[in-house]
C-alpha cells in the first residue's frame, strides 16, 4: 500500500485516491495544429524512476494533487495541490 | 538435440534416461548478426524461430537481460482466446489461435495447450446484446462463437453463484476453441526449437546503450559486450519505453502498468473452462491448472509502475470478485502471488511496426493480451522484419495509427492506458 500525505487530510492509503496519471503534461491551445494535440494526448515519457503525477483525494477532501512518486520504488517525495491558487493559498496558511 | 517421440522416450526408459540432449546451447554472443532480438519473451523467441523458420534467416541473436521466461512470460494466466472485435485484430488473434492449435506439434514440444472453452457471463440483456455482436463478429472471420443460455450454463458449470442478487447471471458468451496452455513450456519450445535452427540465444545479456548512425540504428552495447546487427527489433513490453529511449526516439505512446495475478494451492478438478466475470467495476478470470491450482486475476493496480510487486487492494478487490461468482473458493488458500509490468498503450492494443529508424523494428504495447498473441506476433514480426513492409493484417498496428485517427479501441475506454485493463 502507498501512503500518500494529503496536504489537507493527512496521511491516508492510496486507495482513498484515484490515479489520474502523468502530471507533467500540458495541454496546447485549443486551436493549436492536431500534432501538438496528438503529442500531448498520445505520447507518454513513461519515467522510471521519479516522475510528477496527479492523484484525486476521491475518498477525502476530493481536491486533485500532484504528487512526486517514484515508479519503480513507489517511494513519494512530495505532494501539492494541483490548484495553482489552493496551493498558493495553502503556502499562505503555513 | 533429441527429438521427442514416443519411441525416445521408451527407449530411454529402458537405457537410464541417458540418451537426453541439452534441450538449447548456451553460446558465445558473436560479434555480428543478421538480426538480432531484444528480449527473449515469448514474442521474442517466437519472432526468432518463425525469421528462421518461415523466412531463412538463421543468423539471428535473442537478447535476454534475466532468464529465458522469466520476465512476463512467467508472470501471466495462461488464457488463450481470439474474442477480439475489431478489424486488424480479430484477424490477427484468429491466427494466433491457429497458431496455437497446431504448436505442439510444429515445435515438438508439448506446450499442454488445452482447448477447454472461455466462458464470459453476462449480467444484463445489454451485455448479451453486446456479446451477440461481437461473437457474430468474430464469427464473420472464421472464428468461432456463441451464447450459451442459463440451463447450458448451469448444466456445464453448475457451482457458480447464481442467486446473487447484485450480479444475476443470465447467460455466457463461449468460445470453444479457447483455453490455456503451460507458459513455460511455450517459452522452452520456442527457444528449443529455434536454436535448433541456429538462433543464438544469449541469456544474462542486458542491452545498455543502442548506437545509432544517423538514421540508422548499427548494434547495440550489452553487459556481454557490443553486438552488430543488420536488423534490430525490439520485443520488451513492459520496458518498450526505456529501450525506445535509448535509441534516442523520445516517447512512444505507452505506459507502464502492472498487472497481479494469482494461484492457490491445488485442488481436485473443480472448473473445467476459463471463466471470466466483468460488469461495472468487476473484472475477474479464472481457470484450474493441470496441477489443480486455481490461477486466477483480476485489474491492473491502477497507478503507473515499474516494480514487478502488486499492491493488497487489489488482492482484496480479486477475492471479492472471486467470492461473487465461486463462492465454494472461499476457503481455499492461495498458493503464490505475481505481478507483471506492461505496457499498457493508448488503446490498448499492440504495436508491431517499423520505426523513424530503418533497420529497426518495434513489437511493444501488449496490454493484458501478450500471452495469447505470442505465436502470431512472432509470426507478424519476423514477416515484418525479413521484407520490411507490414503485413495487411497488422497495417494498422503502427505508432502513426493515432495520427491516422485510427484507434483500434476494443473497450471503447479512450486514451488512457490505464483503463485498457
Amino acid at each position: 500500500m502507498i501512503r500518500i500525505p494529503c496536504p489537507f487530510c493527512g496521511e491516508r492509503d492510496h486507495s482513498e485516491f484515484s490515479y489520474g496519471g502523468d502530471g507533467s503534461i500540458e495541454y496546447p491551445e485549443l486551436d493549436a495544429p492536431a500534432e501538438q494535440w496528438h503529442d500531448a494526448i498520445f505520447l507518454r515519457d513513461n519515467i522510471r524512476g521519479m516522475q510528477t503525477e496527479t492523484w484525486q483525494h476521491s475518498s477525502g477532501c476530493r481536491l486533485w494533487l500532484l504528487v512526486e512518486r517514484d515508479t519503480l520504488s513507489h517511494e513519494i517525495r512530495s505532494v501539492r495541490p494541483a490548484h495553482a491558487g489552493i496551493a498558493q493559498a495553502l503556502e499562505a496558511q503555513r | 538435440m533429441t527429438r521427442f517421440s514416443a519411441w525416445n522416450v521408451i527407449r530411454n526408459g529402458f537405457t537410464g534416461q541417458r540418451g537426453w540432449s541439452r534441450q538449447w546451447r548456451d553460446p558465445e554472443p558473436q560479434a555480428e548478426y543478421d538480426a538480432i532480438i531484444v528480449g527473449a519473451g515469448l514474442h521474442g523467441l517466437a519472432t526468432a524461430y518463425y525469421l528462421a523458420k518461415n523466412h531463412g534467416i538463421s543468423r539471428v541473436a535473442v537478447l535476454e537481460k534475466g532468464w529465458l521466461g522469466g520476465g512476463n512470460a512467467g508472470r501471466n494466466t495462461t488464457i488463450v482466446r481470439s474474442n477480439y472485435m475489431m478489424p486488424g485484430n480479430r484477424e490477427f488473434y484468429e491466427h494466433s489461435l491457429r497458431l496455437w492449435e497446431e504448436l505442439s506439434h510444429e515445435l515438438n514440444y508439448n506446450v499442454m495447450f488445452s482447448q477447454r472453452a472461455h466462458v464470459s457471463l453476462f449480467h444484463s440483456p445489454a451485455a448479451r446484446d453486446a456479446a451477440a455482436r461481437r461473437y457474430n463478429s468474430m464469427r464473420l472471420t472464421g472464428s468461432d462463437g456463441e451464447l450459451w443460455d442459463l440451463d447450458t450454463l448451469k448444466r456445464e458449470i453448475p457451482h457458480l453463484d447464481y442467486n446473487n442478487a447484485r450480479f444475476p447471471i443470465i447467460g455466457a458468451a463461449v468460445q470453444r476453441r479457447a483455453g490455456t496452455a503451460r507458459h513455460d513450456a511455450v517459452a522452452w519450445g520456442y527457444a528449443r526449437a529455434a536454436d535448433a535452427l541456429g538462433v543464438d540465444i544469449i541469456q544474462n545479456c542486458e542491452v545498455t546503450g543502442v548506437r545509432r548512425d544517423g538514421a540508422r540504428i548499427v548494434g547495440v552495447d550489452t553487459s556481454r559486450g557490443p553486438i552488430d546487427g543488420k536488423k534490430i527489433g525490439f520485443a520488451v513490453a513492459g520496458n518498450s519505453s526505456r529501450l525506445w529511449q535509448m535509441a534516442g526516439l523520445g516517447r512512444l505512446p505507452i505506459e507502464s502498468h502492472k498487472l497481479q495475478a494469482f494461484v492457490s494451492e491445488p485442488l481436485k478438478p473443480l472448473l473445467d473452462q476459463v471463466v471470466v466475470f466483468g460488469v461495472g467495476g468487476a473484472h475477474f478470470y479464472i481457470s484450474q491448472s493441470d496441477k489443480g491450482g486455481m490461477v486466477f486475476g483480476g485489474d491492473i493496480d491502477w497507478y503507473k509502475s515499474y516494480a514487478q510487486k502488486g499492491n493488497l487492494p487489489i488482492v482484496q478487490d480479486t477475492a471479492e470478485a472471486a467470492m461473487s461468482i465461486l463462492p465454494c473458493l472461499g476457503r481455499v488458500r492461495l498458493l503464490r502471488h505475481w505481478s507483471g509490468v506492461m505496457d499498457m498503450s493508448m488503446d490498448g492494443s499492440p504495436f508491431i511496426c517499423k520505426t523513424p529508424l530503418d533497420n529497426l523494428y518495434l513489437n511493444a504495447g501488449w496490454n493484458y493480451g501478450g500471452f495469447k498473441a505470442s505465436p502470431a506476433s512472432g509470426w507478424y514480426f519476423a514477416d515484418l522484419i525479413a521484407n520490411d513492409r507490414p503485413h495487411e493484417v497488422i497495417a494498422n498496428h503502427d505508432l502513426k495509427r493515432f495520427e491516422r485517427g485510427v484507434i483500434i479501441d476494443e473497450r471503447g475506454a479512450g486514451p488512457d492506458p490505464k483503463l485498457h485493463g
